[in-house]
């Protein structure tokens, strides 16, 4: 097994839901690996998440840890540009974010990812 | 008591999903033993305000537009294999969907169709708009502005099991949660006690599993290459079989497509959920952290572990109003220079509005290069850098009151074919007016919620 560290879009790593509730949203983050936990626990915190959306004025991001599945479940207030009721964008719902978040980039061994060949530079 | 297993499957997702889906469901049901249901979620928050607004105009409207399309095909062979049906179809009128249901039936030579309605879930003959707007809204959204159109109330799973102990063929409720259009079911069969919070919990996630149709067999879940679903294009839609401890195997309708594995479940499972310790439903507060995921088979999901918390105080209840008019409009740009053409479409379609004499909000995507991750402010969309040459597709959005500006603001994209920049193709544009809504929490003492028969009248 490939223990070698590589940095790689979390979409190698993971996959996720995006749900929402008034302006809200929350998006679910589960390992394909179980062995992917930790490294998503240190590296995907609510700080990180937040700047993610920082374009739509996230303003408080909280983290809810589910280790028996495992999972992460983000919940990101504020982040619709007021929701389907007031947002002129094209997604009010936030239906494609959970594919936002899932464009970020993490540090994992190389065998955690599902196509290891899609590792970025380091920066 | 029982060792019997009671089956559900759900045949919609949402009021625009598959009208087929619940066929093969149907199919399959009728094929096995013991208690059998199908269920349909059709009202997404807003569904229901269109459909007060469809009862204004018409008092034997407001019930869901879909329910011929999606139960005429099935409810002669429900009926004969004795597969009942509970859905929140009825929206804003459940006794006119009972009526239109009992004239199906007629219509279809069914006979000895029993149909109840479970009512209670609307606020506007309990508070007057002021009483409604006396409510803080939940949620992080204000109240909104405009004149109030609808406001109901999340009903639990009781009334729905009130109205199955009628001897009811069809359950036509208006607004409840909705996993208690599986919980009601799971209630009557079993006899749980509202204060077994375990068992009340287990039924609750079953519901909520189920409650979006193919999102728990491979639907909303394709991704290629990474989640692979087969035949998707024939994607089955779920049914659960749960037994009196609480425990359900999920799996789906027979010879369909997609696919019911551990991922599937796990994305459902946290669909919309915000704390896990803690969803808040009429009927429970439902805790999955300590749920178990355990694949037993093909297309076969066991879910175990569901725990209760004492049900939340109060009820949640959403609130729709007037909202006003949004005024869209696109355009594409292609080949070379496509993007700062398309550009300049957008300064172009900036000074139209501005001379208009408005202020009302713009936002502007350059489709092609980052959009929908984007902010109202075209903040990431400003820091990068975008190839020249290509195919970009400007959009335009405004929002207000007025119906006339609303037009006059969309048109101005329409304009750009002979006023714009060179080679500006494919406009749509379009008004649309808008609902919006507000979550208020209700005392539970206001809320009265009760089940009746409906008997035929020719």
């Amino acid at each position: 097994m490939d223990d070698t560290i590589i940095r790689v879009p979390l979409h190698e790593v993971a996959h996720g839901r995006t749900g929402d509730k008034g302006n809200r949203v929350n998006i679910s983050v589960i390992p394909y690996h179980e062995d992917a936990w930790p490294y998503l626990l240190d590296q995907l915190t609510p700080e990180v998440v937040r700047s993610r959306f920082a374009a739509k004025n996230a303003t408080k991001v909280t983290r809810y840890e589910l280790p028996n599945l495992p999972a992460l479940n983000f919940v990101i207030d504020d982040v619709l540009e007021g929701g389907v009721n007031g947002a002129l964008n094209l997604d009010g719902h936030g239906k494609s974010f959970a594919f936002h978040l899932l464009g970020l980039t993490v540090d994992v061994p190389a065998r955690l990812a599902l196509h290891p060949e899609k590792a970025v530079e380091s920066s | 008591m029982s060792g019997k297993t009671v089956h559900i499957g759900c045949g919609a997702g949402f009021a625009g999903d598959r009208w087929d889906a619940a066929v093969p469901i149907v199919a399959t049901l009728a094929r096995r033993d013991g208690p059998r249901y199908l269920i349909y979620e059709t009202l997404a928050e807003r569904t229901l305000a269109l459909a007060q607004q469809a009862r204004i105009e018409d008092p034997s409207a407001g019930y869901s537009p879909y329910l011929d399309r999606i139960l005429r095909p099935v409810l002669k062979d429900a009926k004969a294999a004795g597969v009942r049906v509970v859905s929140n179809f009825g929206a804003a009128n459940p006794m006119g969907g009972a009526a239109h249901i009992l004239a199906m039936a007629r219509e279809l030579g069914i006979e000895g169709l029993k149909v109840a309605v479970v009512e209670g879930d609307d606020l506007s003959v309990v508070f007057d708009e002021n009483g409604i707007r006396a409510h803080t809204p939940v949620e992080g959204l204000a109240m909104p502005e405009g004149r109030m159109v609808a406001a109901n109330v999340y009903l639990g799973a009781q009334p729905i099991a009130d109205a199955l102990a009628l001897g009811a063929d069809v359950v036509v409720v208006g607004r409840c949660a909705d996993p208690a259009l599986a919980l009601g079911p799971l209630i009557h069969e079993f006899g749980w006690p509202l204060d077994d919070l375990d068992r009340i919990a287990a039924g609750t996630m079953v519901g909520h599993l189920l409650e979006c149709g193919a999102q728990v067999t491979g639907g909303y879940f394709a991704d290629p290459g990474y989640k692979d679903v087969p035949d998707f294009g024939h994607v089955g839609f779920p049914i659960a079989e749960v037994t009196i401890d609480g425990t359900a195997v999920i799996g789906k309708a027979d010879a369909t497509g997609g696919l019911v594995s551990a991922r599937t479940v796990k994305e459902q499972l946290l669909y919309e959920v915000h704390d896990p310790s803690a969803y808040l439903t009429p009927d429970v507060t439902l805790d999955v952290t300590g749920v178990r995921v355990d694949e037993i088979g093909p297309d076969r999901v066991k879910v175990s572990g569901a725990r209760g918390k004492p049900k939340p105080p109060t009820l949640k209840a959403t609130v729709s109003f007037e909202g006003g008019w949004l005024g869209e409009g696109e355009i594409t740009y292609a080949g070379p220079n496509a993007r700062r053409r398309a550009e300049l479409a957008i300064e172009v379609l900036k000074t139209r509005v501005r001379d208009l004499g408005t202020n009302w909000p713009l936002r502007f995507d350059l489709i092609g290069t980052v959009a929908t991750f984007d902010g109202d402010g075209g903040d990431l969309r400003v820091g990068q850098d975008w190839p020249e040459d290509g195919e970009f597709r400007v959009r335009m959005a405004t929002r207000g009151g007025d119906k006339q500006m609303a037009q006059w603001i969309a048109d101005e994209v329409l304009s750009l074919y002979c006023s714009g920049p060179a080679g500006g193709a494919g406009v749509r544009h379009r008004i649309a007016p808008q609902v919006t809504t507000a979550s208020i929490l209700v005392e539970r003492g206001r809320v009265k919620p009760s089940a009746r028969l409906v008997e035929e009248t020719i």
